[in-house]
């Protein structure tokens, strides 16, 4: 009795760190030492449950080893990984370890499950109502937040399409498989019967990859969040099954802020998280797709890099707009090489920030910080904007949607009211971009073909290679 | 467990929504990618769940979900808390305290 106080304290302990992580996490200063309070915490409260009674280890030594051996397994395959994959790849990888935490919380439910059917063939009672409404909860979530985030994975990878999927009478299909979770959840709770179990199990998989089909572009990182938060529900649901304090608080937490957290997200885009998940911003993309032909008998202008190396090194104020394309390119390094000899020359360089540059908010910032881009060199976009006007050179470098006029200028266009960084006002702008080809968003950008822009095609980290050269030469 | 019991949990439950919003409400934009990949982590802890009903499964159909689920969890954990170091990592250079910028300030004042 005492030691399960004992441990119970310990996960009271871990909760608390937990509380503080968070809290150190939303501050640039704190924010490390959160994330490494947070782990240290969990590795005490994992190593503490060796020994809660609940968990019968020492009554069990087979499943104590294999406990340990899927951990080792698990850690083995973990850190590689995490170390290993390139920075671009960053949201692909939560995306994962997101969804793997939303699976274990099934199994968990799953298996809670097959222990009271097999109590209840042995004569135990039923178990109480509230307690399978419990372990429903959590399969439900945890299988949604499971197979989302897989198709996310695979949307990011590009091993599909990144654009939204879409089929007629699919709000239809999703509202129908929808009800019959209920359905079958509500079947499953009067019955307690483990096929009809697995039927919502099955079922709720579903549901995760048709509602994540639809979403496409640059929404997806909003949608990881949503589902991150999902894995916190689902854990804080184990909890409840489990009657585990820890579990409760830990998946809250996260369910809690992962909320907040998405529809900050969202608003940085401008727009509703519900018009983010529902609004099938696929339509709008054939629709712009269609006018693509059209598009491409107007002219635009490109120039040599020696041009443009002219151009920067002459200027006096050059504000360089990163997106997904230097990511692609793995081009931070190159960037900072431009900005630093531009910065010897003289000309005064910042980078400006859009909140969803990259492919999730901040990204461009981790991708910058790499490259040892130093902080007060980076703006964000509303301290950007005011400066835009009195800049001779704004060089887009693999940006394309957070710098489109039409998201001021065309009210019918799928990202208006999306806040954007301000090229348009800048005496010059450059775009370095791979093709013709439409950004994330999938529409045209009129600013291709305004007369102030020239237009430099190729690989980010070739062409700022090239600028770097000319520029010197300069 | 009792009423009383589900009651308990349904408070903690309820206070640690009001707690997880008040944490984050103040977090500046470059930091969104690494708090979602904290929190990410933080759900691990489900990996203690895990082991519980690993440490109590019998026969083989609960053995296997179970050594599933503490996989799963594991990965989870590790791999989230490891990400999230690694990005955070890079926000620690600041001005003056790092080499390669250091190096850059004296051509500058060169050409002054």
């Amino acid at each position: 009795m005492t030691l399960t106080i004992w441990i119970n304290l310990i996960y009271l302990l871990a909760a608390v760190a937990f509380i503080v992580a968070l809290k150190g996490l939303s501050s640039p200063k704190q924010a490390r030492n959160g994330n490494l309070l947070a782990a240290a915490a969990a590795a005490v409260a994992v190593g503490a449950t060796f020994f809660n009674p609940e968990a019968h280890f020492s009554h069990h030594t087979t499943n104590l080893v294999l406990t340990i051996v899927a951990m080792v397994l698990g850690a083995v395959i973990a850190v590689p990984v995490a170390r290993l994959v390139k920075m671009t790849a960053m949201p692909q990888l939560v995306a994962i370890f997101n969804g793997v935490g939303g699976g274990a919380a099934a199994l968990i439910s799953i298996v809670v499950f097959l222990k009271d059917a097999h109590l209840h063939d042995l004569g135990a009672p039923k178990p109480a109502t509230y307690a399978i409404v419990e372990a429903m909860i959590g399969l439900l979530i945890g299988c949604v937040s499971f197979s989302g985030s897989a198709i996310a994975f695979i949307k990011l990878q590009e091993l599909i399409t990144g654009r939204p999927i879409t089929y007629p009478g699919q709000q239809v299909i999703n509202g129908l498989v929808g009800v019959a979770i209920v359905g079958l959840t509500v079947a499953t709770v009067l019955t307690d019967s483990v096929p009809l179990m697995i039927a919502t199990a099955v079922l709720s998989l579903a549901l995760g990859v048709i509602f994540v089909l639809p979403i496409g572009g640059a929404d997806v990182p909003v949608l990881i969040s949503l589902l991150n938060s999902f894995t916190g529900l689902a854990v804080a649901a184990s909890g409840f099954t489990l009657n585990n304090n820890l579990l409760i608080i830990a998946g809250t937490l996260v369910g809690a802020s992962g909320i907040l957290l998405t529809r900050m997200m969202s608003k940085a885009m401008g727009r509703s998280l519900a018009n983010v998940l529902f609004s099938a911003f696929g339509s709008v993309v054939t629709a712009g797709a269609g006018a693509d032909g059209t598009g491409e008998t107007r002219q635009v202008k490109t120039g040599t890099p020696e041009d443009i190396g002219v151009l920067l090194a002459y200027a006096r104020k050059v504000v360089i707009i990163p997106g997904y394309g230097l990511a692609v390119a793995q081009a931070q390094h190159t960037a900072r090489e431009l900005a630093d000899l531009l910065m010897e020359k003289g000309v005064e360089v910042f980078y400006a920030i859009h909140p969803v540059a990259g492919r999730m908010p901040g990204h461009m910032n981790v991708l910058l910080a790499e490259a040892n881009v130093p902080y007060d060199e980076l703006k964000e976009m509303d301290e950007a904007n005011p400066e835009m006007g009195t800049a001779d050179v704004a060089l887009v470098v693999g940006a394309n949607d957070t710098v489109n006029p039409a998201a001021k200028n065309t009210p019918g266009s799928p990202i208006y009211g999306m806040p954007i960084i301000n090229a348009d006002e800048a005496a010059h702008i450059v775009f370095l971009k791979r093709s013709m080809r439409p950004g994330f968003a999938g529409i045209d950008n009129d600013l291709l073909f305004d007369d102030k822009t020239t237009l430099l095609f190729g690989d980010a980290k070739d062409t700022l290679g090239k600028l770097v050269a000319a520029v010197q030469e300069a | 467990m009792s009423t009383t019991g589900i009651l308990e949990f349904l408070t903690i439950f309820i206070l640690a929504i009001f707690v997880g919003n008040e944490v984050v409400s103040r977090v500046p934009s470059i930091l969104h990618t690494p708090l979602m990949s904290g929190s990410n982590a933080i759900h691990g802890i489900v990996l203690v769940g895990a082991m519980i009903i690993m440490g109590t499964a019998s026969g083989a159909a609960q053995v296997v979900l179970g050594f599933l689920a503490v996989l799963l969890a594991t990965l989870n954990i590790v791999g989230g808390f490891t990400v999230t170091d690694r990005m955070l990592e890079m926000f620690k250079a600041k001005p003056g305290e790092n080499p390669a910028r250091a190096k850059r300030a004296n051509p500058e004042d060169g050409a002054k």
